[in-house]
Parts: C-alpha cells; structure tokens; sequence
C-alpha cells in the first residue's frame, strides 16, 4: 500500500471512531492526537487495535509510544517501517 | 519560583485545624447532616480522613465500614480494625463479595482475561500494570494483564482494548458496591459520606466515577499524596498503616499504585507535578530531583495528559444549555 493510500485509510478511521465522521480537516498530519484532544489514551488502544488488524502484524510494547502512534504522519511512518522491513 | 526538596512539606498542625474546621462548617451549613461515615480500608488516606473525622466530630459522629471482598488483603480488614480501636470509633463489617458474586463481577473480569489467556482459570491470581519507567521513554500508558498459575508460573500480555475495557468496567463494580454501602449507612443515620481520594487520586483520575469518587465531601483531595504522609505522622495514625506500602486491593495479585497507575514513586512524581503546576523551570526541577531535564519532561507530558484524559471523571453530568 503507497503511503497516501495509508494516510487515507489512517484518516477515515481516526475522523469516523473519533470525530463520529465529522471535522476531517480539523486537524494535520502532524498534529499530535493527544495534545488536540482527538484521541486519549484508551482511544490508543482503539487506534492499535485497528492498525494490528488491518495490517496483520503486533506492536511490542516497547513500540506503543508518541513517535510511533500520536499522528497521522507517525502512524504512517511507523506502519510502513513494519510492513515493509 | 522556590523550589527545593522540602517544598511540598506541609505545617500539619495548621493544615489539619483548616480541614476540620471546614468539613465541620460544611457538615452542618452546606449538608446539614450529623456525623461522618468512611470506608476505612486499612490504606493510608482513609485512615487519614477517618482521623480527621474523628478530631472534627469526636469519635461518636463517625462510623467506619469495612467492605472486604473475594480479591481484598486480609490485612485491610485487621488494620481498619487497629485503626477504628486507636481512635475509638465504631465499625461494622459489610462484605461485599455476595454483591460482586450476584452481579457477576468475577466472571465478567475472568471472560475478559480469558480473551488474553484461553487456558485462564479463577483459581488463577491476576493483576494489572502499567509501565514503571515513565522517566525512561515516553510511552503511552497501556495495560498489562500479570496472571499467575495454580503451579506459580507468571504469565503476562498486553491487554487489547476491548478485554481491557471489560476488565475494568467488572471490576469498577466493586467500588460502586461500596458506594451505595457507605450511603446506606449514612442515610440511617442522616450523616454524610466522607471521601477519601487524596490530590494525586481525584486529579489523575485514579478513582471510579460514581464509585470511590461517589461521596458529600473530598478533604484531602487538595494534598499531594507525600503530605497525606505528613498528616497521618501529626494525627497518630499507627505506624502499620502507615508504613504499609500503597495497593490498589482490587486484584487477587497484589498490585501497588505504582505499577498499577501511576509508574513512579510518589516522592518524585509529586514533586514533579508541583514543579509543573507552578512553572518551575525544567532545568531546576531535574537539578532538585536529580534527574536529566529530558526525564523531567516526560514526568510533566505524562502527568499532563493523566489530568487531561480524566476529566471526564471529574465532571458533573452534562446539561443542555439555551
């Protein structure tokens, strides 16, 4: 999957769990989800959950931290270094 | 801004006459109710407020409930009892289990934990964590399931968000169960219920809402765990509660409020969080502390988003406005 498909799919999932399908440029790429309130820290499960799922593979726990998980442009670097090596 | 390793010791003297006679003028001007009831669990901070109760009201206007269940220390329930006999106040025991067994509150959790680990079974003993080394790494607060094996082998996995979620909602029953126990003795007696959460509970939201957080008044919400210490020395409290080290009681495993919520040790994390609530530079906390600026950091950035998560919590039920 190229990198803007991934940022899309990432997108409609945070702005359809979070946003209930609303507000899908009230935020950047960059912006952190924790600090703009989106998502919380259980709303982090619900975001590695999703992720696990949909991309089949698991996050360590020494994996579950804001550079990884805490924006749309994370999470998309993040996904690609594990699926792609 | 001053700032030192004693700044958040406390005049106990002074700030114990402040409490009593505040919670006497609210018992009777705001509630207009007659005594005290508590729900001393052998911890620290009920036996704290208990005290407190007992030099506002005297020892006849408070009333001590024990409310063990399956999961609850036998130690909680001796210790509520020395301390109930060292200030001379009446007590009864309501154990919950009953109510948690009807309910269905130990199977709830167990088919959670069994979505972790298949081959789980209730004579297993389990417990949850989080990560301790918050100085460490940033990390996002996720919780760990720890179970241990009729045979003593320790087992543990990340708890997914859905078996988490159910394994805090069965076991948060236990606290609402204790809440609607301490009101019925309250309401008999129109007297109020005192709560016990102390600065480091009530603002980071280690309470159940409507459980622990259910109560008419919160007197030692506005002091940093470490001077709830302070306070326990000055009032008497007995040194077994005292030096008895802080648990959650709530799980088979005995888990401490540090690996359970907090992830740091109350010294530091409230010294910490005083640094950041009056904007003390970063570089002389870590300097006080001992600690590197980058780990002082990810203390605020943690303790922040802990306050920030939980106000929900903390809010009254939400109205329609216009």
């Amino acid at each position: 999957m190229d990198k803007d498909t991934l940022k899309k799919e990432i997108r409609e999932f945070i702005v359809d769990t979070f946003l209930f399908g609303e507000g899908a440029d009230s935020f950047t790429d960059s912006d952190s989800f924790m600090q703009t309130g989106i998502v919380d820290s259980t709303g982090i499960l619900e975001v590695t959950g999703f992720i696990e799922e949909k991309f089949d593979f698991a996050i360590e726990n020494e994996e579950m931290t804001p550079v990884n998980l805490d924006s749309v442009d994370n999470l998309v670097a993040f996904i690609s270094k594990k699926v792609n090596g | 801004m001053e700032f030192h390793k004693n700044i958040l010791k406390i005049d106990a003297e002074k700030v114990c006459d402040t409490i009593c006679t505040q919670i006497r003028s609210q018992l009777k001007n705001d509630l207009h109710k007659t005594g005290a009831v508590v729900g001393i669990s052998g911890g620290i901070d009920s036996s704290v407020v208990a005290a407190l109760c007992v030099k506002a009201f005297g020892p006849k206007r408070v009333f001590g409930v024990m409310m063990p269940e399956k999961d609850s220390a036998d130690e909680s329930k001796s210790l509520a009892e020395v301390l109930a006999d060292h200030f001379g106040f009446d007590t009864t025991l309501e154990s919950i289990y009953k109510g948690c067994e009807g309910l269905g509150v130990y199977d709830k959790r167990d088919e959670a934990i069994k979505q972790v680990f298949p081959d789980y079974k209730p004579t297993w003993k389990s417990k949850i964590i989080t990560p301790t080394n918050l100085l460490e790494k940033e990390t996002f607060n996720f919780f760990t399931v720890v179970v241990e094996t009729d045979s003593g082998e320790i087992r543990e996995e990340r708890l997914p968000l859905k078996p988490y979620l159910q394994v805090v909602a069965a076991t948060n029953y236990k606290q609402r169960l204790r809440m609607t126990t301490l009101y019925y003795h309250a309401e008999k007696r129109n007297w109020a219920v005192m709560g016990t959460g102390n600065k480091d509970e009530h603002m980071q939201g280690f309470f159940v809402k409507y459980g622990d957080g259910g109560t008419d008044l919160k007197p030692i919400a506005h002091l940093y765990k470490i001077q709830v210490f302070q306070l326990a020395e000055y009032l008497g409290v007995p040194n077994e509660i005292i030096n008895r080290i802080p648990t959650t009681d709530t799980y088979s495993s005995e888990v401490t409020q540090e690996e359970f919520f907090y992830g740091l040790d109350f010294y530091r994390m409230d010294m910490l969080w005083h640094a950041m609530e009056n904007s003390v530079p970063k570089e002389k906390a870590a300097e006080v502390l001992d600690l590197t600026v980058e780990q002082v950091e990810r203390a605020f950035y943690n303790i922040q988003r802990k306050i920030t998560a939980t106000e929900y919590l903390r809010m009254e039920p939400l109205e329609i406005k216009g």
